[in-house]
């Protein structure tokens, strides 16, 4: 594959899948590796300098999210961090389960780290009912109240789609659950570093954040959970993280961490606008292929999410052929997936399995260009057509 | 996850169109599935002397569809019936074993194309 990859310029727009540690990250990492090898548990010297670094990202990341450092709890990444919100919650209220549910409600286009968690958990008794969406991809917060019963006790809901790149209402929702005494849980991985997040205004009681989304290392991650929630853990051990999380912690990562909060802090609002600049001119451009749709809301979405859904072909065939051109994009066709499904995300804004498997996800990061989004915005017409030619559902 | 051969057949497929005067074509697979093929054929005395495909699909369904236009082509008809499914993965160096099912529709849609020939010519 990489004869034809060789000598041309490769554009990385899958930003939303990963990012690259960006070098202040890495340069702030890298004495916690092997200098400062500390047990930030230990008493002495060592472990002291490396505890200061842990409580040093532990302020960084209060900073940002307007809470205070005795409410962030490290974690291994986004997926623990929803796990442990959730899992841990519905521990708690284990007692509820001889009642009628809904105990737990979330929308049908969480994360499979929010899915599969509320699966795993109807098994164990719990009762969770997943909201539909609208074909943007939005919560209906009416609907949200309706579902409310009298034992419900955990809300999740997305901050914002990773796929479609549509942003929920949080707001609202917060209300709504501090108003019938229900914690809320929001997966903000995507969200975290697009826009701003003040979890204390928008009442949200457990906010989960991942490293390697925001130019930080992969493997950490945090739960920014409001003082006064209680969690059952679900690693026990050393008592770590207030015996919340038990395992030494990752000084290096949450150092990493810390430091990609920090930039965050103060390059967003540039950021915002250098990334919703760019993402809108490939909106514009790839609109006026034939027959191209952008998926998930017009608006409200991630500043860096272009979504789009072209007739008649097929979106493995599609990436590959990017990639044979440089470019590095994801697709929500099942034959791109290891179920072998469309995405549910997709079929959630109610899609038709043929539209989705035609879909494409480009998304831009800090070091997108407006010369990356010029070359893929002439290239990607010459790939649809190229496809549409072989396909047979093309009769133009 | 893809052979060199696959990937060949996938950026470079061989014999890829219609047959506009085609004396049997043969569509398998569903768009809801994500795969849709059609083969082409011209048949002279029994035997293929020209054939094409059309297909809506990932690089695996497209990769196959282009190599039973090869495998199938100057066979006569119960030659190119004889051609089965692992042939044309194994002509391509292998299939991930995931795509072996969904994705390696093309001796179907060929199969299809002769079955629609013979129900054609029955009796002549």
């Amino acid at each position: 594959m990489l004869a034809e990859v060789i000598n041309i310029k490769k554009i990385y727009m899958d930003y939303a899948a990963t990012t690259p540690v960006d070098p202040d990250v890495l340069k702030a990492m890298l004495p916690y590796f092997s200098q400062i090898f500390g047990n930030p548990s230990s008493i002495h010297s060592f472990g002291v300098e490396a505890n200061d670094a842990v409580e040093t990202a532990r302020e960084q990341l209060a900073d940002l999210f307007h809470v205070k450092p005795e409410e962030i709890v490290f974690t291994s990444g986004g997926t623990e961090a929803d796990n442990l919100a959730i899992k841990g919650i519905a521990f708690r209220h284990k007692d509820l389960r001889k009642h009628a549910g809904p105990h737990i409600i979330t929308s049908s286009i969480e994360h499979p780290a929010v899915l599969e968690t509320c699966k795993h958990l109807e098994k164990q008794g719990f009762e969770v009912r997943y909201l539909p969406v609208d074909h943007h991809g939005l919560i209906n917060v009416a609907d949200l109240v309706q579902a409310i019963g009298k034992h419900t006790f955990l809300l999740s809901i997305m901050f914002a789609n990773n796929e479609v790149g549509t942003i929920e209402p949080i707001e609202e929702i917060g209300k709504i659950a501090r108003e019938h005494e229900i914690a809320l849980h929001t997966d903000a991985v995507q969200a975290v570093g697009k826009l701003p997040i003040d979890v204390t205004k928008l009442k949200i009681d457990a906010l989960s954040v991942s490293s390697h989304k925001i130019y930080g290392p992969k493997g950490v991650g945090a739960l920014v959970l409001r003082k006064g929630v209680h969690l059952e853990p679900l690693f026990h051990g050393g008592g770590h993280e207030k015996s919340l999380r038990s395992g030494t912690l990752n000084t290096p990562g949450i150092v990493g961490l810390g430091k990609a909060i920090q930039l965050i802090q103060v390059q967003m609002n540039k950021e915002i606008r250098h990334l919703t600049l760019l993402r809108d001119t490939l909106i514009k451009n790839v609109s006026t292929i034939e027959e191209s749709y952008l998926n998930g809301h017009p608006k409200q979405r991630l500043a860096n999410n272009a979504h789009f859904r072209f007739t008649a072909i097929e979106g493995e065939s599609l990436n590959l052929m990017l990639n044979d051109k440089g470019i590095a994009a994801a697709t929500g066709s099942a034959c791109s997936s290891k179920k072998l499904q469309p995405s549910h995300v997709l079929l959630g804004i109610g899609l038709k399995p043929e539209q989705a498997h035609g879909s494409l996800r480009l998304s831009l990061g800090r070091m997108s260009t407006k010369e990356d989004v010029s070359i893929v915005s002439e290239v990607l017409p010459t790939v649809v057509e190229k496809l549409r030619a072989m396909s047979p559902l093309w009769k133009k | 996850m893809y052979s060199e051969k696959v990937l060949d057949h996938f950026r470079n497929p061989r014999n890829m169109g219609e047959i506009k005067d085609a004396d049997a074509e043969g569509t398998v697979g569903n768009p809801t599935c994500g795969d849709l093929m059609t083969i082409y054929l011209k048949i002279e005395k029994d035997v293929i002397t020209d054939i094409k495909f059309k297909t809506f699909g990932c690089a695996a369904a497209i990769a196959t569809s282009s190599m039973i236009t090869e495998l199938a082509r100057g066979k006569t008809l119960d030659e190119a019936l004889a051609i089965s499914r692992e042939d044309v993965a194994s002509e391509l160096n292998g299939l991930p074993p995931i795509k072996m099912h969904c994705s390696n529709l093309a001796t179907d849609a060929l199969k299809e194309a002769i079955k629609n020939y013979r129900a054609k010519h029955k009796g002549t």
